[in-house]
């Protein structure tokens, strides 16, 4: 089980959170033209990259806030974490 | 008793003053406290304890702790039996019950030992060839055969009445074992100011310390041990654990040890759990788990009687018990001696058979000037005895050790044998650390380390008292200095134990000319030399395809004391040196955990948390039948008299349509939506437009992702200019929030919206029925009901006898109907309130499988029909869906699979003779004669019998279904063999123009 800090309520176990995907991904401007592929790549292709890979996760049971992560997939190390706003 | 097996020393850890009774196969014994089962036994003389798992060969004790790979047994009777415990690892209390697994009548007399007899039909990969054969065979003669054989213990068929609970705890340093170097990580950190966890197997502290003749300062070992624990245990920052195995290391320095609370008390208190799992978040984990005995292989190596040396050496020293009188020692290195050393004591002579040429270890030469016969240069070829083993045919090696120059014959009751040590590096391994493989010690240690762990003592390969006392302390104060950044050293003590001459690397002896006797690896999975090899000609190279093809390791005791063996025999079948060849890799658990432990308290009804609404206590006078409705419990029905399910459905459901009904809606996920740009998120998450819908309304929404799939739908009251009050349904009342939360922080934080859940804030009441407004009427006489005051998807704010009310009107059961609700600490009285006064109108409540009922009828989507693979356009939905607007998920309803007109759409099905009900799930297909694949046209999603028209009915999706409206299709369900020509209709099969909400 992880270790996940919280930048809103510090270190707290992996049971409190959920996962929330890729945080690299942009949704498109609402009322924007979006070709086919672009909307194609938003909604369905993600990257699975081994190592490092920027994510949300979502402190659920707790601050109920949205943030970042940055994640090794391999080992699991959180290398940091950070608020939406802040560059990680 | 018989005291025939003890030592003559008192100094062990039994306390003879108390005598305790159990029964092992029917049969009484007496042992002492301190006895663990195995030691209780071998002081019987009681050595046949089981079968093997695949030949039922007959199996003793190997070893003392954790290492056993055969003497299991099942404990205890009725629910409280369990099968497949270490006999080595219980501690006996008065009255326990053990009896042998794995044979069938006796263990005396197996019938599975013809597999023994017949066993070179059963070698290596037999299970995997026999998926070769015929079908017929296999299903009808082996299937059944293996299974009788194979069952190890028995699982108990009734609910474990034993307590088990979860903790959780965190600290600086973790030491896991209390060896030397153990106990002395751990008194290092503790007295520079670490937060330390130590935990300890076995009933006792001290590891080696309690079996080996040495120093510590001016105290013996054992002294010194029980002194730091003493010392330990009197700190404030040191919790300290016996009888507590830390069997997993997880993620991030997460480690779960189990605690075996009161297994060893006799009648523990009420309340006290049998065990307890300890989720342990380190900052550091000191590994000083020791190292585990090799055995020899040798010709019928297995045999009751046959002991590892060290084994053999803790039943003297800390239990007091003889595993024989006519020893014979066998070894390949210096420290089997010790055994040789301690049966001396008792005055028992003991023949030594040492695989080298010549040894000037202390210990070998004590054994020498105790006059002890030593057979240098010599191994055992093959031991004679069945069910236990009575003799030892040794010889003498050729120069090559190939073969054997003479044989020689010597009586015996016990052979102690010593292959040499493995480092005990599971954890290790287990916690991501690379393995790097020490020549010397033919052993792999620990080397490249993932996380923060660090193995000490003969668990990193370090296998002298000086080097593992030296270790320990330097790394228990400089993982507590980094942690505390405090500077206070603990001294490091002067030791003294016997040198030792390095080991033989040689482990498998010869086989005795013309004859071809098992040699055993993996007594547990009965994996023997010749199994191996066997793999190797089939043409396995891989390490893992040998594991999985032998199973060797693969059995309960994971290998512990086969794998060394395993891997080594297979280096030298392949010519390869074994960090060629690798190793498996190490899981959790380390050692077989009950499933009780695990599951904690999570039992019952307190498996998960049950959600209860303020009228719980209402239902259950009411006879209700609740039903599960993610964490909540929701009315199902409520039978009267000798009502069947669906008497009562239909009833309640009828009970609507004619006069007025009451559910219990409270569980609907409420969410309260504020802020300037709340009607914009609205609009945003929502398929139709929200900016203008006027305040003191509701409007029905359809939200989707962003894949274009229906989510969630519900109604949504404006309160007031910025403030909403979303309704959702309840299984994605969570995820809808969340979803929200996503898109306020995430996407667009520039709305400045509030979100909050206030689904348990509310209790709701929904009156449904032609006769709901009377009622509603009377309950609240100052509210003008009137459909030009008060119209559909209208709210009024009220109050009943001071408290403050909302009232909506909004149906989902199709009929004229409102919703109640009032904060949740009044809802069970106004739930009462309007029992009592819509009793002249026929009040009666119902429940979720009516509600369901009326909205099938009506053919209102839900759970079944928004199953995550429906786009607006399929539910008939289309009409919700704005085209003025952007919204979530709007791109992707262009997608060209989105607009496919034979997309499967929604419709209604009643089974032509009126009287079959649809099972849910049944297919749609044209013909139901035609040979398989038969081509889907759709399937059933809900099911229901129609009170208003008194028949079947049921709503699916249909390929093309707008344009099937009239034809006859079949509903098959090849499970049960059914097809059911059903009728296409349209899914508004009552009031299809809705007129009844709007009256
Ligand atoms: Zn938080």
């Amino acid at each position: 089980m992880l270790e996940i800090k919280c930048p809103y309520c510090g270190k707290r176990s992996q049971n409190e959170f959920a996962y929330g995907g890729d945080a690299t991904v942009k949704r498109p401007n609402l009322g924007e033209e979006v070709s086919t592929k672009d909307w194609d790549d938003f909604v369905y292709y993600r990257d699975n990259p081994r190592g490092k890979h920027t994510e949300y996760w979502h402190h659920v049971s707790g601050c109920r806030q949205w943030f970042k992560a940055s994640r090794d997939t391999a080992t699991h190390e959180i290398f940091n974490t950070s608020s939406l706003e802040e560059e990680i | 008793m018989s005291r025939a097996f003890r030592t003559i020393s008192e100094n062990n850890t039994l306390d003879k003053s108390k005598v305790i009774n159990f029964t092992f196969n029917g049969d009484s014994f007496q042992g002492y406290e301190g006895d663990t089962l195995a030691s209780a036994l071998i002081a019987n003389g009681v050595h046949l304890v089981g079968r093997s798992f695949k030949y039922h060969r007959p199996r003793g004790f190997l070893g003392v702790g954790v290492e056993e790979p055969n003497a299991m047994v099942q404990l205890h009777e009725g629910d409280k039996s369990e099968p497949n415990i270490m006999a080595t690892e219980v501690e006996i209390t008065e009255g326990l019950k053990a009896k042998s697994q794995n044979c069938w009548p006796s263990v005396k007399f197996d019938i599975g030992e013809v597999n023994n007899i017949l066993k070179r039909f059963f070698p290596a990969g037999f299970y995997y060839k026999t998926f070769m054969w015929p079908k017929s065979f296999w299903m009808k003669v082996y299937e059944p055969i293996i299974r009788k054989a194979a069952g190890m213990g028995v699982a108990p068929i009734k609910p474990d009445p034993d307590r088990y609970e979860h903790n959780y705890e965190h600290c600086d340093v973790l030491v896991v074992g209390s060896g030397p170097s153990g106990l002395a990580s751990a008194l290092a950190a503790a007295n520079n100011g670490a937060r330390v966890i130590l935990a300890e197997d076995k009933a006792h502290f001290g590891g080696s310390l309690l079996t080996d003749n040495v120093t510590i300062g001016n105290k013996s070992g054992k002294e010194w041990a029980d002194e730091t624990i003493s010392y330990l245990k009197s700190l404030p920052n040191v919790i300290v654990k016996n009888r507590s195995q830390v069997f997993g290391y997880y993620d991030h320095n997460m480690t779960v040890m189990f605690e075996r609370v009161s297994d060893h008390i006799h009648n523990p208190d009420q309340y006290m759990p049998r065990q307890r799992l300890h989720y342990i978040r380190a900052a550091e984990v000191i590994i000083s788990t020791g190292s585990i005995e090799r055995p020899l292989s040798f010709g019928n190596n297995d045999r009751p009687g046959i002991f590892l040396a060290s084994a053999a050496n803790e039943y003297m020293k800390v239990y007091g018990t003889l595993v024989g009188k006519k020893p014979i020692i066998f070894t390949n290195n210096d420290s089997a001696y010790k055994a040789a050393i301690e049966f001396h004591k008792n005055n028992i002579k003991s023949l030594i058979i040492d695989t080298r040429p010549s040894s000037d270890g202390e210990l070998v030469k004590e054994a020498q000037s105790l006059g002890l016969v030593i057979k240098f240069n010599s191994g055992i070829a093959d031991v004679k005895g069945r069910l236990k083993v009575t003799s030892a045919i040794v010889g003498k090696f050729n120069s090559d050790k190939e073969s054997y120059a003479s044989l020689e014959e010597f009586e015996c009751d016990c052979i102690c044998m010593s292959g040499g040590w493995t480092p005990t590096v599971h954890l290790s391994s287990q916690a991501g650390n690379k393995l790097k493989f020490d020549e010397s010690l033919d052993a792999f240690v620990p080397n490249n380390k993932r996380q923060k762990e660090t193995a000490v003592g003969a668990a990193n390969g370090s296998f002298t008292l000086n080097q593992s006392l030296a270790e320990g302390f330097q790394v228990g104060f400089d993982l507590s200095n980094s942690i505390t950044s405090n500077n206070k050293n603990t001294t490091v003590p002067t030791s003294n134990e016997a040198s030792f001459q390095p080991h033989d690397k040689f482990w498998c002896m010869p086989l005795p000319k013309g004859k071809n006797p098992s040699r055993f690896i993996d007594f547990q999975n009965d994996v023997a030399v010749s199994d191996i090899e066997l793999a190797f000609r089939e043409g396995f190279r891989s390490i893992e395809h040998v594991k999985r093809y032998t199973t060797l390791g693969m059995a309960g005791d994971q290998g512990k004391t086969s794998n060394l063996n395993g891997l080594q025999h297979v280096s030298n079948i392949q010519k390869k040196i074994v960090p060629e060849v690798g190793h498996t890799t190490f899981r959790p658990p380390y050692t077989p955990v009950t499933i009780g432990t695990i599951v904690g308290r999570e039992v019952g009804n307190h498996f998960q948390p049950s959600r209860k609404t303020p009228t719980h206590e209402w239902h259950v006078t009411n006879n209700v039948v609740f039903t599960n409705a993610g964490l909540w419990l929701r009315p199902r029905y409520y039978p009267r008299g000798s009502e069947t399910m669906s008497d009562a459905v239909n009833r309640e459901a009828l009970n609507v349509r004619k006069n007025v009904g009451i559910c219990d809606v409270t569980s609907l996920g409420k969410i309260d939506i504020k802020g300037p740009d709340a009607a914009e998120l609205l609009n945003r998450v929502y398929t139709n437009a929200w900016m203008k819908l006027p305040v003191g309304k509701a409007r029905y929404g359809v939200m989707l992702r962003e894949d274009g799939m229906v989510f969630d739908d519900g109604t949504t009251t404006r309160l007031s200019e910025n403030h909403f009050h979303m309704t959702t349904t309840t299984a994605q009342a969570a995820n809808v929030l969340s979803h929200l939360e996503f898109y306020l922080q995430v996407v667009w934080p520039e709305l400045k919206v509030n979100v909050l859940s206030t689904t348990e804030q509310w209790s709701g009441a929904a009156i449904a029925g032609p006769k709901s407004r009377d009622l509603m009427q009377k309950l609240f006489p100052k509210v003008d009901f009137s459909t030009e005051n008060f119209p559909f998807m209208g709210l009024v704010e009220t109050e009943f006898e001071g408290i403050h009310a909302k009232l909506y009107r909004i149906s989902f059961s199709g009929e004229l109907a409102y919703e109640v609700n009032v904060e949740s600490n009044h809802g069970l009285f106004m739930w009462n309130e309007i029992m009592k006064a819509g009793e002249e109108f026929g009040i009666q409540p119902y429940g979720t499988e009516a509600l369901a009922t009326l909205r099938i009828e009506m053919g209102h989507v839900s759970g079944p029909e928004l199953d995550g693979r429906a786009v607006p356009y399929d539910l008939g939905l289309q009409g919700m869906v704005s085209q003025k607007k952007d919204f979530i998920g709007k791109r992707s309803l262009e997608k060209d699979a989105f607009v496919n007109p034979l997309r499967q759409t929604l419709v209604g099905l009643v089974p032509v003779d009126k009287k079959t009900k649809i099972p849910e799930g049944a297919h749609l297909v044209e013909n139901d004669k035609v040979s398989l694949p038969n081509p889907k046209l759709g399937h059933v999603s809900s099911s229901c019998w129609s009170v208003e028209y008194n028949n079947p009915f049921s709503i699916g999706v249909l390929k093309d279904g707008k344009n099937k409206i009239g034809q006859q299709l079949f509903a098959v369900y090849p499970l049960k063999d059914i097809s059911i020509p059903v009728e296409v209709v349209s899914s508004h099969y009552v009031d299809p123009k809705g007129e009844r909400v709007r009256v």
